[in-house]
């Protein structure tokens, strides 16, 4: 049950070296605190599960951030209410967000294209809104949900866990505390679990079933197969992915705020599986990782850094380079993220998996293997 | 009674920019069968039409005059727009009505906008997914308001109201009630009024020019217009300049209701799709019909007695009456059989 193909299996091994040696292949690139390669490690796994849905069926969500909302919220409420592990907090998150993406997927699945597309958004649109204003004695409004030392966490209470003296109370992992490396390992190992898991699914007779929707659903009705509870069970996976992806953020940072459900976020994640190659295994988690990584570190560049890049060009070149660039970083990175994104779907629409295994065909026919390379076109 | 007339007339003049906005992204869809998530981009193009406007024609002179001095001693600086210089009183009443001079501006710079997002981009999309329209025209949408934020800032930039359309006009009294009773903003009435225009521009453009019959033969099929000889894909190229018009001189009048920020079209983007899909994709009087309807209905719902009957309805109203309306009515209000139904 829990086996994999050979060659699933060395892509899994790649993968979990990759993301196991993070803090040592970030730090040339300047990205190596934990802080932030928690955040390539959350944001992964959002876009693995985004990718299970639009992926594989083809279904455009526009909501998906209400359940990293969802998944929020709850855990820190299992943190004020029941106990600091993260354990139970995971659980339930995965369950509720779960849940609300049953009721959601129910409504929203009658419809397909843009249809879909609009009800998720509506949804998104109405959590979001719900959360700011009525629901403000469950989501605190704009301030956000916080933890506060005199709450009462019965579970923690109950097994006489001792008051923690100074400070409010950090999450902790089985009783150790889940800072820093060791949060970055936690959820390292979380995404390297998320990223078997879609393995298994893309492999299985569910996945088959899921991109034969996406080709032609009118054809897998007509052959017999029901299609609603293979798409609801697609929804509901995806869904729980990032609730477990907002239970992380709320881990690592004890904090949920309705600015997480915003629309704009549930683009971001198409952006990011998108940029990496729809319907591959690796595409999401490196569209991810681009962004993250432009977000944090394009981001912090400034005029002078760029001074200084460009000082061996002649003084008047030096100001127009910096000048013209100045505008794609520090601020500006957005527009080069938009750019890019344009110019992906645009030239390369499976992403830079895409890219890279054009890239790849074309230096194996330059050193001539025979057979030449033919382009497979997917039956309509 | 009085209370209900003022929720209407509220309610109308945010109706009637959603009723623009979605005009221009039905008459794309309809024409060209692409789903433009860019065009909540181009209406905040338009409000920055109107401040791009106001900003060249307020550049002005600083003279100090020796004469006056100001309470601190200093003397005072004197500041004349240059068109005021140049023009005398003329300038001055130019500077007071910007925000309406600016749509003159704003018609042909929308125009070229649309034909080159048409023929630059757009135009290799037809045959693509609607997915990936969907994608690539969000993407312009991030290029486009971000290019915006890089010229104005990050913070809104307020445009005021010519003096003469400041103040509230009451309207009650021209149906016959007691004075005060039922007032109404002028600004917010002739917006009204001025949607209204061109809307009713619009229908009769396609509806009494042999251009416009020809893009109706067009949404009707392409194809055997095609075959007819006459080129259909620059008319289309037209009607997608047209909307972007459409959309840019509702930014242009919009902008003394609510200072334009660069995030404004992914704001209004959300709410007018939402408004397309209730009144039915593809159909034009449908997006019109829904853009008030939604408009009123969000007026109504942040009235203090039915917020207290069904709270937080005020936020939720216009994306609960969406996913009532796509589960029961898939079609929307007005919607023809066989858009978007694959």
């Amino acid at each position: 049950m829990f086996s994999l193909s050979r060659k699933d299996l060395a892509a899994l091994a790649v993968f979990a070296v990759v993301v196991l040696t993070m803090p040592l292949w970030l730090s040339p690139l300047g990205a190596a605190y934990p802080g932030l390669m928690q955040k390539f490690a959350i944001y992964a796994i959002f876009a693995i599960g985004f990718n299970i849905l639009f992926g594989l069926t083809g279904y455009l969500s526009f909501g998906h951030a209400a359940f990293i909302g969802v998944g929020s919220y709850t855990t820190v409420w299992s943190f004020k209410l029941l106990t600091m592990d993260i354990v139970p907090a995971m659980i339930f998150a995965v369950i509720t967000t779960g849940v609300f993406a049953l009721v959601i997927g129910y409504f929203s699945l009658r419809r397909t294209g843009i249809y879909f597309s609009i009800l998720t958004l509506a949804f998104a649109q109405m959590c979001y809104s719900l959360a700011y204003s009525v629901l403000t004695p469950i989501t605190n409004g704009e301030t956000g949900l916080l933890l506060a030392r005199d709450d009462p966490r019965y579970l923690d209470a109950m097994f006489g866990a001792q008051a923690n003296i100074a400070g409010l109370p950090q999450p902790t992992f089985l009783g150790s505390s889940v800072t820093g490396y060791t949060g970055f390992y936690l959820c390292a190992a979380i995404l390297i679990v998320a990223f078997y898991v879609s393995q298994k699914i893309f492999a299985s007779p569910f996945g088959m079933a899921l991109r034969g929707i996406k080709s032609n659903q009118t054809r897998m009705n007509y052959t017999g197969f029901n299609t609603k509870p293979y798409m609801l069970a697609a929804f509901v996976i995806s869904g729980m992915f990032a609730g477990l992806a907002g239970a992380l953020l709320s881990i690592t940072d004890p904090l949920a705020g309705a600015e997480r459900m915003k629309w704009t976020e549930s683009g971001n994640v198409v952006l990011m599986t998108i940029l990496g190659g729809v319907g591959t295994l690796f595409g999401p988690v490196i569209g991810a990782w681009l962004i993250k990584y432009f977000e944090n570190i394009f981001s912090a560049i400034n005029t002078n850094m760029l001074n200084n890049f460009f000082s061996f060009l002649p003084d008047g070149l030096q100001n127009v380079v910096v000048t013209v660039l100045s505008k794609f970083v520090g601020e500006g990175w957005h527009l080069t993220l938009g750019l890019m994104f344009v110019l992906i779907v645009v030239f390369l629409p499976g992403g830079l998996v895409e890219g890279f295994h054009r890239l790849m065909a074309r230096l194996k026919r330059r050193r001539g293997t025979p057979g030449g390379v033919t382009s497979v076109q997917p039956a309509e | 009674m009085n209370v209900f007339l003022a929720q209407l007339l509220n309610g109308l003049d945010k109706g009637g920019a959603y009723a623009l906005i979605a005009l221009g992204l039905t008459l794309v869809f309809g024409t060209l069968g692409v789903v433009n998530f860019a065009h909540g981009a181009l209406f905040m193009l338009g409000c920055f039409c109107a401040v791009t406007f106001r900003y060249l024609i307020t550049l002005e002179t600083v003279t100090v005059d020796p004469e006056k001095l100001s309470p601190w001693g200093a003397p005072v600086e004197v500041r004349t727009p240059l068109v005021q210089n140049w023009f005398g009183d003329f300038g001055a009443v130019l500077v007071d009505y910007s925000v309406p001079i600016s749509i003159l501006l704003a018609i042909p710079v929308m125009l070229i906008i649309g034909i080159a997002m048409e023929r630059g981009i757009i135009k290799h999309f037809y045959k693509r997914s609607h997915a990936e329209q969907i994608l690539v025209t969000f993407g312009l949408a991030i290029v486009l308001q971000e290019i915006v934020k890089s010229f104005f800032g990050a913070n809104p930039v307020p445009q005021p109201i010519p003096t003469d359309l400041r103040g509230a006009a009451d309207i009650g009294v021209w149906f016959g009630m007691a004075p005060h009773v039922l007032t109404y903003p002028w600004w917010r009435l002739l917006y009204l009024l001025f949607s209204a225009v061109v809307i009713g521009g619009v229908f009769a453009f396609l509806q009494f020019t042999t251009f416009g019959m020809v893009v109706r033969a067009g949404m009707a099929d392409r194809e055997t217009v095609g075959l007819m000889g006459i080129d259909i894909d620059r008319r289309f190229t037209i009607v997608f300049g047209l909307a972007a018009v459409v959309a840019g001189v509702a930014g242009v009048m919009y902008t003394p209701l609510l200072a334009p920020n660069y995030h404004l079209g992914m704001d209004f983007l959300v709410l007018s799709f939402v408004v397309v899909v209730v009144g039915g994709m593809g159909s034009l009087p449908g997006a019109v019909a829904a853009g008030f309807l939604l408009g009123i209905l969000q007026s109504f719902a942040s009235m203090t007695e039915v917020k207290s009957l069904i709270p937080g309805i005020d936020q939720v109203i216009i994306y609960l009456v969406a996913v009532v309306i796509l589960l029961v009515r898939p079609r929307g209000l007005m919607g023809r059989r066989g858009i978007m139904e694959s």
